[in-house]
């Protein structure tokens, strides 16, 4: 209800500055490469934000995150194969050749993670606390499992696209243009996510969250918020999928092993749960940890492991509660 | 006289060997106050459990305002009227005492699948929760999370969010367990003036608190009922006097 | 499909299954006293396969190869515990799922680091390199025969250590109310690390058996860790019988399904789209019947623990 304080606005205003100057600068300094570092942190704050909704906000602690990210990307994949093959894609009931095009691409990848979400989740959320995290854990290592052995789409080697999806008049395979439309996709998706955790909708899911007994005492059916939830957050994560098929031009099972979804939780973690920007920053600062741990040794994970105990041990708050101070207001 | 709002009939309950209600029987007129009393362990807080449907009995059918409901979930109780609080605080500690009000505003108003306008600024959750507030004197910490009210604030805040649902019935676990004498005297001024309007199942161990509100009381020891009557029959009782209030 | 075909996969899976249960029981016994979900179970099945590999290399015996396994893992299980675990019992278990996680991290780097990125093989020890015949015509490699027999003793001893000694009953009172055992005065510290330790030697013990059967390298514990969640979400967590009965369903779907499901899908779909479904479908066989248990019992078939 108050304004946000002043700091958190500061914050947040530098954030999107930096963000959104990021390509000229690394055309300036000569070193474009930062671009696609840069990309791949918009598209991994992305998938941490959609976590965040169901985690930081409706407490629900998903450890198979990555497996929306994978179908979302698969569907791009497997549509792009058929359409530069021009092969029939099977199992469906018309004769169709897939598609180049992003606007049938995206959506497409969107409507499947969600639907895996869905179907998933309705069984997940019949569980709860240790037994959500196991139950989410193993239906994405099922998912990898799906995609290892299926031969027709490469199997463990996966499949590499010719080229990014088509958006007529836009050029995606510029580097700097498909950053600037990720980034676009990033900021809608803060803006549509901080409206959606403060309506009705959101609070029902924080109760959830703060005491779920009690809200199905007051006469709420929490489980409906939940899963709605859990499949939006699916639908993001599968997004994010579909935009990380187009930046690396590659689809395969190790997108969604389960390291992933445990970098993405890390990510969340290390930025601050519940606060939505944090996603964000958070990803920024596991990935450029990653860029520089990496130039230094071969070995990073050896201090990345430490680093993480660390932070899970003494700094609950995460980089963006650090950054905007004690009186952060909770939205 | 009309038909009871509340039948419970043969509820039965164990934990182990450990009778919690057993082949319980008992009703609530509509619109009375009624005293569940018992000594410790006897099983009052599981009946409620059992009212609210957290706890599925054993065996024992449960109709409420002529309907069954039985097989009812939890939710589905509660939306049809029937409202519980507890014997320990559960509140939404990260809300401020309006946002946790409101919420139970909303369980009232039907489904939250609405997504886009800020639950805070809307008029017809935010002012039906601050009249319930004030009407509990509450007001001036409408905005103050529910964590950092007092104990006796918390408990009135609890009774506040399960008034704003407007109850049909109230299922009251020892409202004022841990308060003072004036917190709990207050308490008791919020209460009588509910009676003819919401129909209450009180529990409660102050037995000044009770014989002083209930139009009826149930006695349970060891899970059964061994007299339900009005106060000044249940205060005669030669079994009550022997099994209870004898500890007294 | 033969009996003969049927009985091979049956021991198959019953090995496999046994293999689950020593990782089963240590990770529901540590999550039924401690609450602890422990991500880095599966880290010590890895050092128990490659202290046994190693030693067993140097030593020129098996034997030793597996007790070195048994000994470095429950040493590295009580050092992880007494280093980070410790703090994490109070915490939610969010926390729990990251720091071991960031254990994960740390001990697979290491693992990288001390024995390089390249899988190391383990050849079963030459007396049991042969086969038996376990029913007259039917030959079986005689290791995995002393795999399924070791097993089943382990699951006998856990269940002895459970019912019948001091340490058991301390365990079975953490199950259901942590809060009486600190109450029985009980240096509950020491009952964790002991708890936990067992747990590590069982991993380090499945992980110096199953050795000699599979290449040896880094991301076999997480592999076999999430087979072991989906045993203990089947078994229901906490419940040592329920993660026995659980291994063994988990061991014998696994094997029957990709012994038998391309066979089946042959009846029906052609001989390379039969075996390339068949793949798939068999590869996701145990989820789906983790799947209908969600459905059917939430909490698992034998639910010690809610
Ligand atoms: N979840 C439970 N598991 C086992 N025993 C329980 C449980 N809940 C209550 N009990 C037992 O049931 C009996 C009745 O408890 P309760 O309803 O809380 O009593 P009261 O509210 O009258 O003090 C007590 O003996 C108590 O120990
Ligand atoms: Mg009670």
């Amino acid at each position: 209800m108050s304004a946000p304080p002043r700091r958190k606005q500061v914050v947040n205003l530098t954030g999107l500055l930096v963000l959104l100057a990021l390509p000229p600068a690394a055309f300036a300094l000569g070193e474009p490469f930062l671009i696609s570092v840069a990309t791949r942190i918009v598209i991994a704050a992305l998938a941490a934000l959609s976590l965040d909704l169901i985690l930081g906000f409706g407490g629900m602690v998903s450890f198979g995150h990555a497996a929306f990210l994978g179908i979302g990307a698969y569907v791009v994949g497997i549509l792009a194969h058929h359409d530069v093959e021009s092969t029939l894609i099977p199992f469906l009931p018309g004769a169709w050749h897939g598609s180049a095009a992003a606007l049938v691409q995206w959506p497409l990848a969107v409507l499947a993670a969600a639907l895996f979400a869905l179907l998933t989740g309705a069984l997940c959320l019949r569980t709860s606390g240790v037994y959500f995290i196991m139950v989410t854990l193993a239906f994405a290592q099922m998912l990898y499992h799906f995609f290892v052995s299926l031969p027709a789409y490469g199997g463990h080697d996966g499949i590499n696209l010719w080229q990014r999806s088509m958006v007529p008049g836009v050029d995606l395979s510029k580097d700097w243009v498909f950053y600037y439309v990720c980034l676009f996709i990033l900021l809608a998706a803060l803006a549509v996510f901080s409206r959606i955790v403060n309506s009705r909708f959101g609070m029902v899911l924080q109760g959830c969250k703060q005491n779920e007994a009690r809200l199905a005492a007051l006469g709420i059916a929490t489980g409906r918020y939940k899963l709605a939830a859990y499949t939006l957050a699916g639908a993001i994560a599968g997004l994010a999928g579909a935009l990380t098929a187009n930046q690396t031009e590659f689809v395969g099972p190790s997108l969604m092993h389960w390291s992933r979804s445990g970098e993405i939780l890390v990510m969340l973690i290390l930025g601050g749960i519940g606060t939505l920007y944090g996603a964000v920053a958070g990803a920024a600062t596991f990935l450029a940890l990653e860029e520089i741990l990496t130039s230094l040794t071969e070995h990073w994970m050896l201090f990345l492991g430490p680093i993480l105990v660390f932070v899970v041990l003494f700094a609950r708050r995460g980089i963006y509660g650090w950054l905007v101070g004690p009186e952060s207001g909770d939205d | 006289m009309t038909e009871p709002i509340l039948e419970v009939s043969g509820l039965t309950k164990f934990f182990g060997a450990v009778a919690a209600s057993d082949v319980l029987t008992f009703a609530v007129e509509r619109g009375s106050i009624h005293g569940l009393i018992g000594p410790n362990g006897a099983g009052k807080s599981t009946t409620i459990a059992q009212l609210s449907g957290e706890l599925r009995p054993d065996a024992g059918r449960i109709r409420f305002a002529g309907t069954d409901i039985s097989a009812w979930p939890v939710h589905r109780r509660a939306h049809a009227g029937l409202q519980r609080s507890y014997q320990i605080t559960s509140l939404f500690p990260d809300f401020t005492a309006a946002e946790n009000v409101a919420l139970a505003v909303q369980a009232r108003q039907g489904h939250s699948f609405r997504f886009l306008a800020p639950a805070r600024e809307i008029p017809s959750l935010r002012e039906p929760a601050l009249a319930v507030l004030g009407r509990l004197g509450l007001a001036a910490k409408a905005d103050v999370p529910a964590s950092r009210l007092g104990h006796g604030e918390q408990r009135q805040l609890e009774l506040a969010m399960v008034l704003a649902t407007r109850p049909k019935m109230l299922l009251l676990d020892e409202p004022t367990a841990g308060m003072s004498r004036t917190e709990s005297r207050r308490m008791m001024g919020i209460l009588r003036p509910l009676k003819g309007k919401v129909t209450i199942l009180l529990v409660e161990h102050d037995m000044d608190v009770v014989f002083a509100l209930a139009d009826a009381i149930t006695v349970l020891v060891k899970g059964k009922a061994i007299i339900t009557g009005p106060p000044a029959d249940v205060r005669a009782n030669e079994n009550v006097r022997r099994a209870y209030l004898g500890n007294y | 499909m033969t009996a003969q075909l049927f009985l091979e996969q049956t021991l198959n899976g019953l090995q496999q299954g046994v293999t689950l249960f020593l990782l089963a029981a240590g990770l529901t016994l540590v999550f039924g006293v401690m609450h602890l979900i422990n991500l880095a179970h599966g880290t010590l099945y890895m050092v128990g396969a490659y202290v046994a590999a190693t030693v067993t290399q140097i030593s020129g015996n098996f034997l030793w190869g597996v007790i070195a396994a048994v000994a470095a893992a429950g040493l590295t299980g009580a050092a992880i515990e007494i280093i980070a675990l410790r703090r994490l019992y109070d915490r939610g278990h969010l926390d729990q799922v990251l720091a071991t996680f960031g254990v994960i991290m740390f001990f697979n780097e290491l693992v990288k680091v001390l024995w390089g990125p390249q899988a190391l093989f383990l050849s079963p020890p030459a007396i049991l390199s042969g086969t038996v015949e376990v029913i007259p015509g039917v030959p079986y490699p005689a290791y995995r025969l002393l795999i399924i027999g070791v097993g089943l003793a382990v699951a006998l001893a856990v269940r002895q250590l459970i019912t019948g000694t001091r340490t058991g009953m301390l365990i079975r009172a953490g199950a259901t109310d942590r809060e009486m055992v600190g109450a029985l005065g009980v240096a509950v510290n020491r009952l964790f690390t002991r708890v936990f330790a067992i747990g590590a030697m069982l991993a380090g013990l499945a992980g110096a058996m199953a050795g000699p059967l599979l290449a040896i390298e880094v991301g076999m514990g997480e592999h076999i860790l999430i087979l072991t969640f989906v045993v203990v979400i089947i078994g229901g967590i906490g419940s040592v019988r329920g993660a026995l009965v659980g291994a063994l369903l988990v061991g014998l779907v696994d094997t029957y399904g990709r012994a038998f499901l391309p066979v089946v899908l042959r009846g029906v779909l052609s001989p390379t789209a039969a075996d390339g479904i068949g793949a798939s479908l068999s590869s996701i066989a145990i989820y789906v019947l983790m799947a209908a248990v969600l459905i059917w019992r939430p909490r698992g078939l034998f639910q010690a623990y809610g």
